[in-house]
């Protein structure tokens, strides 16, 4: 193998492949990157590839080939030396076991690993529909905040994609909160309704980095072999989906409220903050509403104290109701508006989440359930 | 004003808790040599010991070196209801209890003078209302800190009685040897022993520099601190625990995965009933393994959210021995454990969505309920019915 490219599109592809790979690989040849010049000498000659049999990322990149080939080379090396390399052409060539990089003056050497012992990268599955790049990574993101994080509780590390026709949901949850997301995509012609799990980190970095670039996001479904796909503006990549059961949630979304209030985001965010740096271990803010009126406080006696009043457009009795502040601003800050729709209940029962307009109507599409903290007594 | 000169720290500590009750309750075994626990010592009475027999040391080798010793079975029943009773006794000596473990405590009598009299006075009676209403001997150490009455007790022993009187403090505390204070083990003394220091008051002569460099930071000044006789601590009632576990020897035998399952249900089931009845939450659960070679390993998994569920609890243990399982089919298993640790009053809980009717405490709080009134026999799980519970060790009150 004896290729040239350009610095810029070898550092970015490389550094995009190397994000997904395993940062202590089972096998050191899963934590390679391969790198494979086909001797068509097409545009996108040079492919660069990874795969850990959980994630694969792939990515083409123009380059002169004068010999093609296909090389082994550990990612996380391979990434920080075409970072570092200057702005030049690079030269790759395949020697034996080693693999040699020209860059202007500088010249790396690396041992190169067996290409035979390298996994067959899977095919990119079928084409289920297209959103936007921006959109689906906003909506990701949106849900991927109520995901958990424990990974002996599989089922909820994973986002729920729902596809029914032209409707796309999107669902996650740790049992203490979920986030719920519909939009509407471009089915592709014939596409049955279907569901599947899909590992709620690996979904938001693809999403991230793919809409990131402002193309048009494709999204691929082969729930037979268990795998969804990605691919936009030249990059694809497939993740395994998660072979558990979603807890059914949709009867446990509360149908009415009582008690609705209506705040500004980032008052409510900024204040939420402030209060709950006394709160022993983060554990809980109290939220008591009454008319145009909401005190924020936490703490106790044993510990610091802190309170804050703010005003509140708000419908219903008055009540004190605790939540975890994390979960809460996490929450207020998913929504992507200026203001919050609150409703809810009783002090035990779940409590929603809405994105709200300058008119205080909600805003349709995305729902951020919090369940409450109880308190003693 | 009258300023005293003793006390007002108690300490008291039940002489050789488990062999005194058998000695107690059999009167066949008075005056003789008696070992509780067949596989590990888990007590000896003072006529063993004449012997060299210590808790914790194999069965094997306490009889050799006490081959008239009487070995009998541990009673924890027994134990446990003789702790309550001698805790009673504490309870009406003075409401400033502070339980170390089941078989011994501060009491802090300083506020007691007019009403019941001298700290001496107070721990003559002590002595006595035990002997007399529990029937145990029972050594009561009188000094100004609890450390002091720690080390005035074990000087005492057995049933003994000893007062540090304030102007007497250094000179009781210097002639004593290093091993007396409190945090200085087998190691630590053999790190003072190799430069010459054998006694107390040789510690205090050195300065706080050279101990911390002998010794590290901590242990160091520690000992400084000690030798000195300098121990802020107040007597503490309703100290709060910061884990509760409970363990389970095992023979050498291979143990299926079954089995494992089954044992590691029980212990969840057990801490996690004391855990709601402490009105705690735990965080964490701890695996705790003794390897075939007797070297010890702890595996611990950190939940999101603060529990007392029993299932939540026993599934987190569960795939801790799960990703334990092949070492311990390479290496072979003597002890298997579980601990809750991580901590905190159950006051104020994150709810969770109730994604299956397991997940509410119901069940929990059912199952607890039953136990209580007829016992914790009462109600099983199905993998445990007919297997051996194992011995549940007293405890202190959570």
């Amino acid at each position: 193998m004896k290729i040239r490219v350009e610095r810029d599109g070898l550092a970015d592809a490389v550094a995009w492949v190397a994000r997904s790979l395993p940062s202590r690989p089972p096998v050191p040849v899963l934590g390679g990157v391969l790198l494979d010049a086909g001797a068509d000498g097409g545009s996108d000659a040079l492919t660069v590839s990874g795969f850990d049999y959980e994630v694969s990322a792939t990515v083409g990149v123009p380059a002169t080939i004068a010999d093609g080939g296909r090389t082994l080379v550990s990612g996380r090396l391979l990434a920080d030396i075409t970072k570092a390399l200057p702005a030049q052409p690079v030269e790759i060539s395949v020697d034996g076991a080693r693999a040699s990089i020209t860059c202007g003056n500088a010249r790396f050497s690396l041992p190169t690993m067996p290409v035979e012992d390298y996994p067959q990268l899977p095919a990119q599955p079928d084409l289920a529909g297209e959103v936007t790049g921006e959109a689906f990574a906003q909506a990701v993101t949106q849900v991927a905040v109520a995901a958990g994080k424990d990974d002996t509780l599989p089922m909820l590390t994973g986002m729920r994609l729902e596809i029914s026709g032209s409707n796309l949901t999107l669902v996650a949850t740790d049992r203490f909160r979920l986030a719920m997301r519909e939009f509407s995509w471009s089915p592709a012609e014939g596409l049955a309704d279907a569901a599947v799990l899909v590992p709620a980190r690996t979904l938001a970095d693809a999403a991230k980095s793919l809409g990131a670039s402002g193309a048009t996001v494709q999204v691929g479904l082969a729930s037979g072999d268990g795998l969804l796909g990605l691919a936009g503006s030249g990059r694809y990549t497939t993740t395994r989906l998660l072979d558990a059961e979603f807890p059914p949630y949709r009867q446990l979304l509360p149908a009415q409220h009582t008690s609705r209030a209506v705040l500004q985001v980032s008052a409510l965010a900024e204040a939420i903050k402030r209060v709950s740096l006394v709160a022993e271990r983060g554990t809980q803010v109290r939220l008591e509403f009454s008319e145009g009126t909401l005190r924020l406080s936490a703490g106790g006696d044993d510990e610091g104290s802190a309170e804050e009043e703010l005003p509140v457009d708000y419908e219903g009795e008055s009540v004190t109701i605790a939540f975890n502040p994390g979960y809460l601003v996490d929450g207020l800050g998913a929504l992507h508006a200026d203001r919050a729709e609150l409703t809810f209940t009783t002090p035990n029962r779940p409590a929603l989440i809405k994105p709200a307009d300058e008119n205080g109507d909600v805003v349709p599409g995305y729902l951020y359930l919090l369940m409450p903290v109880r308190l003693p007594g | 004003m009258f300023v005293s000169n003793e006390g007002p720290i108690l300490h008291a500590d039940l002489d050789a808790f488990y062999a005194s009750v058998e000695q107690r309750d059999d009167p066949r075994l008075r005056g003789r040599p008696v070992i509780v626990g067949g596989g590990v010592v888990l007590a000896a009475s003072y006529e063993a010991k004449a012997c060299g027999v210590r808790t914790a040391m194999g069965g094997g080798l306490a009889r050799r070196l006490c081959p008239q010793a009487i070995v009998v079975p541990p009673r924890m029943a027994a134990y446990s209801a003789a702790s309550k009773a001698v805790f009673e006794v504490f309870g009406q000596t003075t409401p400033l209890v502070e339980g170390l473990s089941i078989d011994e405590a501060f009491l802090d009598v300083g506020g007691l003078r007019r009403i019941a009299g001298t700290p001496t006075e107070i721990a003559r009676t002590l002595r006595a209302d035990v002997a007399e209403q529990v029937r145990l001997p029972i050594t009561v150490g009188v000094a100004r800190t609890k450390f002091l009455a720690k080390v005035a007790s074990g000087v005492a022993k057995p049933d003994g009685l000893l007062v540090v009187p304030h102007d007497g403090e250094l000179d009781f505390l210097h002639p004593l040897p290093v091993e007396r204070l409190w945090g200085v083990g087998r190691v630590t003394a053999e790190k003072l022993r190799t430069r010459g220091i054998t006694t107390v008051g040789q510690v205090a002569r050195l300065d706080e520099t050279s101990l911390v460099a002998m010794l590290g930071k901590a242990s160091g000044r520690h000992l400084h601190a000690l030798a000195h006789n300098r121990d802020p601590r107040p007597v503490q009632v309703g100290r709060r625990r910061r884990s509760m576990g409970a363990q389970r020897a095992l023979g050498r035998r291979q143990r299926s995965p079954g089995e494992l399952d089954a044992m590691v249900a029980g212990l969840a089931d057990k801490l996690a009933r004391r855990l709601r009845a402490a009105h705690r939450v735990c965080r964490t659960v701890v695996l705790r393994l003794r390897f075939g070679d007797f070297t010890r390993v702890t595996r611990s998994h950190t939940i999101a959210e603060a529990t007392d569920h029993t299932e939540t609890i026993l599934g987190t243990a569960r795939i801790l021995l799960a990703a334990a399982l092949p070492t311990i089919e390479r290496e072979g298993l003597t002890l298997i454990g579980l601990a809750l640790t991580n901590l905190d009053n159950d006051g104020a809980v994150q709810l969770a969505l109730p994604f299956d009717e397991r997940s509410g405490s119901a069940l929990d709080s059912t199952l607890d309920t039953v136990r209580d009134r007829f016992g914790s026999a009462a109600v099983t799980r199905a993998t445990l019915l007919g297997r051996d519970p194992g011995i549940s060790v007293p405890l202190l009150p959570d």
